[in-house]
């Protein structure tokens, strides 16, 4: 059975063109970038080629990139690191409540070690206020980290907005890119944001390998310590066929960035128009065009996530849910509760997360599928229209 | 994640319906939280033995089978009130041949469900005892 797979926002394929980039990086030329003979040389030179590449895709310059091993490194990286670096001038951090728990996490630690951190709530449509957020500066702000699109239901978030009040009160802007980073046109100086976190599993890149931009100037201190690496800014013997991957498949993202939009818009707008169409009972969540390319995210009333996930996945298709169930700490998704959506709505929830191998033939699936599911699951169901609660 | 029995009776739930004119009603669980099983059964009222029962679920693939589970330990059975009560969770999920911890609390909810319809049709019928 062919399988598809419309989880992009967790994971994506490696594109051939970036498998044939890393490859020679395993073996031939494994120099350690750090040595000086032909063969770390070499290494470096490669470094600096994908350092380019992903600059590129943000308008940066080259020497303000710093490999990570990830978007939850970067992220970590550019909260902590500013944090520590600028304890003296103040303590406060401003965040949202919808962020990655990558964000949320090293907030939380922050907050046990002598900082205060402010969440900002979103609206019903998981967007952030940029009056808020200028309300909600201080004195002793240091830092404020907003996403720029949310990975669970796709709003993209009023960055340059935010970045012209953090710019004008002379607070630190960190965003976190990882779902927007070669998906949507990015200008960190348009922007006017100060760091971004970016991963390269998330647009066709190899898993293990991240970004982190940081304007030059930015007081920072580093996450990884050791060697002299990425000038002394993170510590550890480069993942050079990672870096390379990662160059590789930024390069192509901006190149097709245009065409690619457009083609998800498309096929984003007809799944979320013929699920609402094809199946009582369902809403979108979020906004329905202020919201990123192939991000699809719809809550069935009466059935739950995780039992449609298995149903989809049986029928060959790949999925998620913000459904309880699915989470490991078996909480609704906290993206939707903090849009205010009701518990037993996130339980029914489903993301759908296109990408550069979905097709119309698989929509066209999909929806073949998923009312037929629905249907049987509902019929399973205690809860209905005149009994929400049975 | 899970075992293979779990996914039979996911994909083929047994004993799936409500039983119209129920002698027993019992519900577990809440929409809020994410599982709600609800069974009724039919009860001989001479032997007092449990002659028919069906389950509803709103819920993940664990509390999906482990109501159709706990329907198949019981139909056709002719369990008294008493046996059928001691049917507890643990029974339900080493009949599924295991649930994954995280899921275990599903499999609390299907005998809940169950004993809370037995306890439903001793109240209607105005009976005192408790058989716990």
């Amino acid at each position: 059975m062919k399988r598809i797979y419309l989880d992009h926002a967790a994971t994506t394929p490696m594109r051939s063109e970036v498998v044939e980039a890393m490859w020679p990086y395993f073996r031939e030329k494994f120099g350690n970038a750090s040595t000086l003979y032909f063969d770390g040389q070499e290494a470096k030179g490669a470094i600096d080629t994908g350092r380019e590449k992903v600059a590129s895709v943000i308008n940066a310059t080259p020497s303000e990139i710093v490999f990570t091993s990830g978007g939850t490194e970067s992220d970590n990286f550019a909260i902590s690191g500013v944090a520590w670096a600028n304890q003296k001038r103040g303590n406060h951090i401003i965040t949202t409540s919808i962020e990655h728990h990558a964000v949320l996490n090293i907030c939380k630690f922050l907050e046990k070690r002598g900082f205060e951190v402010t969440y900002l709530p979103v609206d019903g449509q998981g967007f952030v206020d940029p009056a808020d957020v200028r309300n909600a500066i201080r004195k002793n702000t240091i830092l404020i980290s907003i996403m720029h699109a949310n990975n669970e239901v796709g709003t993209i978030e009023p960055i340059e907005e935010i970045g012209t009040i953090a710019k004008e009160k002379g607070v630190y802007f960190h965003t976190d890119g990882v779902q927007t980073f070669g998906h949507l046109p990015i200008d960190i100086t348009r922007l006017h944001v100060d760091l971004l976190s970016a991963s390269a599993h998330k647009l066709y890149g190899p898993k293990g390998v991240g970004a982190l931009y940081i304007r030059n100037g930015v007081k920072i201190v580093p996450f990884l310590y050791g060697g002299d690496q990425e000038n002394k800014r993170r510590a550890s013997t480069e993942n050079v066929a990672g870096i390379v991957g990662f160059g590789k498949a930024a390069e192509l993202a901006l190149n097709e960035m245009e065409e690619e939009i457009k083609r998800l818009i498309l096929l984003r707008d007809k799944l979320i128009k013929e699920i609402l169409e094809k199946i009582k009972y369902t809403r979108l969540n979020g906004h329905p065009t202020k919201r990123l390319p192939g991000n699809v995210n719809i809550s069935v009333e009466f059935v739950e996530g995780e039992s449609m996930l298995l149903q989809l996945d049986m029928k060959g298709i790949c999925a998620s849910s913000g459904s309880a169930c699915t989470s490991s700490i078996l909480e609704p998704s906290h993206v939707l509760t903090a849009m205010g959506i009701p518990a037993e709505v996130a339980h029914g929830s489903l993301r759908l997360t296109l990408g550069r191998d979905n097709t119309t033939e698989d929509i066209n699936y999909f929806l073949e599928v998923l009312p037929v599911i629905v249907e049987r699951l509902r019929a399973m169901s205690p809860l209905s229209l005149k009994k929400r609660l049975p | 994640m899970y075992s293979e029995m779990v996914m039979d009776h996911f994909s083929n739930p047994r004993n799936v319906g409500e039983i119209e004119d129920a002698d027993g009603v019992g519900v577990a669980g809440n929409p809020v939280c994410g599982d709600v099983m609800k069974i009724t059964i039919k009860v001989d009222h001479e032997g007092e033995t449990i002659k028919d029962i069906k389950f509803k679920t709103f819920g993940c693939g664990a509390a999906i089978a482990t109501s159709s589970m706990v329907t198949e330990m019981v139909k056709g059975k002719a369990l008294t009130l008493e046996e059928a009560m001691k049917i507890t969770n643990k029974t339900v999920a080493e009949a599924l041949d295991g649930l994954p911890p995280i899921k275990m609390h599903c499999s609390n909810l299907a005998a809940d469900a169950l004993h809370a319809a037995i306890e439903d049709y001793l109240q209607k019928k105005g009976d005192q005892r408790t058989l716990k």
